[in-house]
C-alpha cells in the first residue's frame, strides 16, 4: 500500500514536471517574449534590453533552469497590461469559476448517477430508453448552443437575463453540467448492469438478502469504483467547458481571463493559467488514485 | 429410513424454454426426492436442465423460462412462486445453494467476515451473537486462521478457501437442504477431495441433505446415496448409487459411465527421436510498477524430452508451473536460463523470421475455446488464417481448411459461421483443426479439455489421439486432471511449485508412483474405479 501511494505520488509529480516543461517550451516557441512584452513601436535596441533583462541571451537550458527555480520560489510574472502579478488575477477570478464548476459537478452528480441508476434497475423498459436517449442529447449538446438557448428562454420566458456578473449561478451551471451528466448517466447504467448481473449478486440472493439491501450493500459499493474515475476524468471536461461557458454567460472567471489573455498575448497570464489548470488536474487524478484505497481492497493489498 | 419424509419433493416439474430454442422445456417432467440425511446426485452434460432444478428449488429462476406444470414440495409445504419475497426467508435459513465459482460468488469489496454476518443479520440473529457464530462457522469448515480469514477479502483467498467461505454461509443456518451446483469443478483435485470430504462431514454433523449437480461420475460414485441422471431436460434414470452405477439401465447412462471409465484406462507407448528437450529452464515473472516490484519464480530448473508421435503429459495443480513452462517452449514468455531444443536447435532466444518459422511447427490449443478464437471471424478463415500467413496460396489454405473440419468431426460447410453458433465441444475441435492447419511437429494443449463435459471430453481425447497417429506430431498435453493424463500420455510429467517431481512412463507412474506428492495427487482423484467402501458408516 505504501509502494502503491509512493508510486502514484512518483507518477504526479513527474507529470507535473512534464507539464511546466511544456509550457515553457510552447511559451518559448511561439514568439519572441521580448518583442512581445515591448511597446509595439519600440526600437531594437529597445527590445534587446528587454531580451537582456529577461536573460533571453543566455543559453536555452540556463532560462529552463531559472524559469523552474522562479516557479519554485513563487514568481509566476506580472501581466503586460495591467503590471499586477498573474497568481493576483488569477486568484482573483478563482472564486466565481469554483463556484460554477462546483454546482455544474454537483448538478451532474446528483442528477446523472441516478437517473443512470434508475435505468439500469428498470432495464429494457420505456423508463430506461428514455433516460438513455436524455443522456445521449445531454452529452452531444454543445455547451455554447445549449448555453444561448438557456439565455434566449430565460429571456423569453422569465424575462431575466442569465448572463452577467450579477446572475445566479444556476443557469450556467447546468449548462456547463450538461454534458458530465449525460456521462455519468451511461456510465453508471452500464456499471451498475454490470454489477447486478455479477455472480455474487446471484449468491447473496441465494443467502436470502433481500432485494434493496443487494442494491444498497453489494451493487452500489461495487458499482461506484469505476465511476470514480470517470468523475475523475471528467473535471478536465469542466475546466475546458467552462472557458466556453464562462464567455457565453459573461461570467466573471477564470476561463474568461484565459481568453482575453491569450487574445491580448498576456504571456505570464496565459502561462500560470494552464498551469494551474495542469495542477488541478494532476492533484484530481492523484485523489482519484487515493480514493481508490478506501473503496477497494484489492488495490489496498497490492 | 425408506418411508422418511422427503425434505424435497418435485412432482412432474415443468420449465419452458423461450421460443425458438433447441427444444421446447429447459426440462420436463421431472421426478425427484431428496430425504433426510440423504446425498442425491443431479448427474448430466452441460445443457441438460440440471441447474434449471436446482434454480427451481431456491426459486431463482429467471423470468425467461416459466414454470408451466408441477408441485415443489419442501419439508410438506408447497414452496412459495418463482421470485416472489417468500422466498427470502428460506434462502439461506432452510435452503442454501452454492455455486462453481467460489471466488465470484462473494462481494470483491467486503470482508468476508461480514459477508457471514450478513446472513445471521438477514435471518433475524442478535448483532451480539453474530461474530462468534461466523468465527465458529469458519472453523467449522476446516479453515486454518479463522480470525484472519474472517478479516480478508474474497481475492486473498483460494479457490479452496473461498470455496470453504462459501460453504460456512451456506451451512451457517443448518438449513435442512443444501443444494451444490458443481462446487469442486472449478478446483484442483487435492482441493477437490477435501472439499467433498468437508461437505460429507458437515452434512452429518448438522443434518442436511445434499442435492450435488455435477458432470463428473467420479465425484458422483464417491459421494451418491441415489443417482438421477439428466439428458435434455428429462431425468432418464434415477435409482440408488449402487444400481446405477454398477447396472446402468438407460443407454445414455452407460455411455456417460463408459466415457468416463475409459479416459481412466491407460494407454501403451511407442518410442522414436527427441523433438523437443529442455534442460534446466527458469522463469521468474516480475510485476508491479516502478515501486512495487514483485518477482515470482514460475520455473524452477524444469528439464524434459519429447519424441517425435509421443504425448508427454504435464500435471500439477494450478500455480505449479505447468503453463509458464509450456509459454516459454511456445516462445511467448522469455526464459531466464536454460535451453529449449526444437529437432536439436536452440530456440531459446531465435528472433525474426527464424522465430516466425519456428510458430508454424509449434502450434498450440488452449483452455477456453470461446475466448482464443475471434468472435467476429468465420470460422473457415480463421483456420486458413495460419498457412495464408505462412505464405501458402488462399484458395489451397481454405480447401485444406475444409478437410481439417472434417478430420476433425465436423461438416465442411461449417466454416461459413461465426463461433458462436457452436458448442463448447465442437468449437474445441476447430481449434485444434486450426492448430493442425500449420502441420506442426509438436502440438501443446493447455487445459484443452477442462472446460467440457466428461462425455465431450472423451471425444475430444479420441480426436487428439486419432489425430496424433495420423499426423505424428509429439503433444504436450497439461492438465490437472489425473484422469485426463493417465488416458492420453504415453510419459508423465508431475510438476509442483515450479519443480519437476516425478517423471516416466505414464504407466511406471501411475502404477508405482515414487514420490509422495504424486501419491497425493493420485489418492485425491475420485476415481470411478475404486469406488468408495466406507459407505455403512
Amino acid at each position: 500500500m505504501t509502494a502503491y501511494i509512493l508510486a502514484k505520488l512518483f507518477r504526479a509529480a513527474a507529470t507535473l514536471l512534464i507539464a511546466v516543461s511544456m509550457v515553457f517550451v510552447f511559451i518559448r516557441f511561439s514568439g519572441d517574449p521580448a518583442a512581445a512584452l515591448a511597446p509595439p513601436d519600440a526600437p531594437q535596441e529597445v527590445i534587446d534590453q528587454y531580451a537582456e533583462a529577461m536573460g533571453l541571451n543566455k543559453p536555452l537550458w540556463q532560462q529552463y533552469a531559472s524559469y523552474l527555480a522562479g516557479l519554485a520560489r513563487g514568481e509566476f510574472g506580472y501581466s503586460i497590461h495591467t503590471g499586477r502579478p498573474a497568481l493576483e488575477l488569477f486568484l482573483e477570478r478563482l472564486p466565481s469559476t469554483l463556484r460554477l464548476g462546483s454546482a455544474a459537478l454537483l448538478i451532474a452528480l446528483a442528477a446523472g448517477i441516478p437517473l443512470g441508476s434508475f435505468a439500469a434497475i428498470n432495464r429494457g423498459t420505456r423508463i430506461d430508453r428514455f433516460a438513455m436517449a436524455f443522456s445521449v442529447f445531454a452529452f452531444a449538446m454543445p455547451n455554447f448552443l445549449f448555453g444561448l438557448c438557456v439565455i434566449l428562454g430565460g429571456a423569453l420566458i422569465f424575462q431575466v437575463y442569465f448572463g452577467g456578473t450579477d446572475a445566479s449561478v444556476l443557469p450556467a451551471a447546468l449548462t456547463l453540467g450538461l454534458a458530465a451528466m449525460g456521462s455519468f448517466a451511461r456510465f453508471a447504467r452500464s456499471s451498475l448492469l454490470e454489477t447486478i448481473n455479477a455472480p455474487f449478486m446471484r449468491a447473496a440472493e441465494a443467502r436470502g438478502v433481500p432485494y434493496m439491501r443487494r442494491l444498497a450493500f453489494h451493487a452500489a459499493p461495487n458499482a461506484a469504483i469505476p465511476l470514480v474515475t470517470l468523475i475523475g476524468l471528467s473535471l478536465g471536461a469542466l475546466i475546458a467547458g467552462s472557458v466556453v461557458t464562462e464567455q457565453v454567460f459573461g461570467w466573471p472567471g477564470v476561463g474568461q481571463l484565459l481568453v482575453r489573455s491569450v487574445a491580448t498575448r498576456d504571456i505570464a497570464t496565459v502561462q500560470f493559467i494552464v498551469l494551474a489548470v495542469a495542477c488541478t488536474m494532476v492533484l484530481v487524478n492523484l485523489l482519484v488514485d487515493l480514493l481508490y484505497l478506501v473503496i477497494d481492497p484489492r488495490i489496498r493489498s497490492r | 429410513m425408506a418411508d422418511a419424509p422427503a425434505v424435497l419433493s418435485i412432482r412432474n416439474l415443468s420449465v419452458a424454454l423461450p421460443e425458438g430454442g433447441d427444444r421446447d422445456y429447459a426440462v420436463q417432467g421431472i421426478a425427484l426426492d431428496v430425504k433426510p440425511g440423504e446425498t442425491v446426485c443431479l448427474v448430466g452434460e452441460s445443457g441438460s436442465g440440471k441447474t434449471v432444478v436446482a434454480h427451481s428449488v431456491i426459486g431463482m429462476l429467471p423470468k425467461a423460462l416459466p414454470v408451466v406444470d408441477g408441485k415443489l414440495r419442501f419439508e410438506g409445504r408447497e414452496l412459495p412462486p418463482q421470485r416472489s419475497k417468500a422466498y427470502d426467508s428460506l434462502r439461506g435459513l432452510k435452503i442454501s445453494l452454492i455455486f462453481q465459482d467460489a471466488v465470484a460468488s462473494l462481494d470483491p469489496v467486503q470482508r468476508t467476515g461480514r459477508q457471514l454476518e450478513e446472513i445471521l443479520a438477514v435471518h433475524g440473529v442478535a448483532r451480539r451473537a453474530r461474530f462468534k457464530r461466523a468465527l465458529e462457522m469458519l472453523e467449522a469448515v476446516g479453515l486454518p486462521d479463522p480470525a484472519r480469514i474472517y478479516r480478508s477479502y474474497p481475492h486473498q483467498l483460494s479457490g479452496g478457501q473461498a470455496q470453504r467461505v462459501v460453504i460456512a454461509g451456506a451451512l451457517l443456518l443448518s438449513p435442512k437442504l443444501l443444494i451444490a451446483d458443481e462446487p469442486t469443478t472449478a478446483l484442483d483435485v487435492t482441493t477437490q477431495a477435501e472439499i467433498l470430504g468437508l461437505l460429507a462431514r458437515l452434512k452429518k454433523e448438522r443434518g442436511a441433505s445434499v442435492l450435488f449437480i455435477t458432470h463428473d461420475f467420479g465425484i458422483v460414485a464417491e459421494i451418491a446415496d441415489r443417482i438421477a441422471v439428466m439428458k435434455d431436460g428429462e431425468i432418464v434414470e434415477f435409482g440408488a448409487a449402487n444400481t446405477v452405477l454398477d447396472a446402468p439401465e438407460h443407454p445414455y447412462t452407460r455411455r456417460l459411465l463408459a466415457a468416463a471409465r475409459k479416459s481412466a484406462a491407460v494407454r501403451e507407448s511407442r518410442s522414436s527421436q527427441p523433438v523437443l528437450e529442455v534442460d534446466d529452464l527458469h522463469l521468474t515473472y516480475r510485476t508491479g510498477g516502478l515501486l512495487s516490484r514483485k518477482s515470482v519464480h514460475a520455473v524452477k530448473g524444469v528439464s524434459l524430452r519429447l519424441e517425435a508421435g509421443r504425448t508427454l503429459a504435464v500435471v500439477g495443480e494450478s500455480g505449479s508451473g505447468k503453463s509458464s513452462m509450456a509459454r516459454c517452449i511456445l516462445r511467448l514468455e522469455a526464459a531466464d536460463s536454460g535451453a529449449i531444443r526444437f529437432r536439436g536447435e536452440d530456440i531459446t532466444s531465435l528472433t525474426g523470421t527464424r522465430l516466425r518459422a519456428l510458430r508454424k511447427k509449434i502450434q498450440f490449443v488452449q483452455q477456453d475455446p470461446y475466448s482464443s478464437i475471434n468472435p467476429r471471424q468465420r470460422i473457415l478463415s480463421a483456420i486458413a488464417e495460419g498457412p495464408i500467413i505462412h505464405d501458402a496460396p488462399r484458395r489451397e489454405a481454405e480447401a485444406k481448411a475444409a478437410d481439417l473440419l472434417e478430420t476433425t468431426g465436423l461438416s465442411a460447410v461449417a466454416g461459413r459461421r461465426y463461433p458462436h453458433e457452436f458448442s463448447g465441444g465442437q468449437l474445441q475441435r476447430i481449434c485444434i483443426a486450426r492448430a493442425l492447419a500449420l502441420e506442426p511437429e509438436l502440438l501443446i494443449a493447455d487445459e484443452a479439455v477442462s472446460a467440457l463435459d466428461v462425455s465431450i471430453q472423451a471425444q475430444i481425447l479420441d480426436l487428439f489421439r486419432s489425430l496424433q497417429s495420423k499426423f505424428g506430431f509429439a503433444m504436450v498435453f497439461i492438465t490437472h486432471d489425473l484422469r485426463v493424463a493417465r488416458s492420453i500420455s504415453d510419459d508423465i510429467l508431475v510438476m509442483k511449485d515450479g519443480e519437476v517431481v516425478e517423471s516416466g512412463l505414464a504407466a511406471r507412474v501411475f502404477d508405482a508412483p515414487a514420490h509422495p506428492y504424486t501419491k497425493a495427487l493420485l489418492s485425491a482423484a475420485p476415481d470411478i474405479a475404486s469406488r468408495r467402501t466406507a459407505e455403512a458408516a
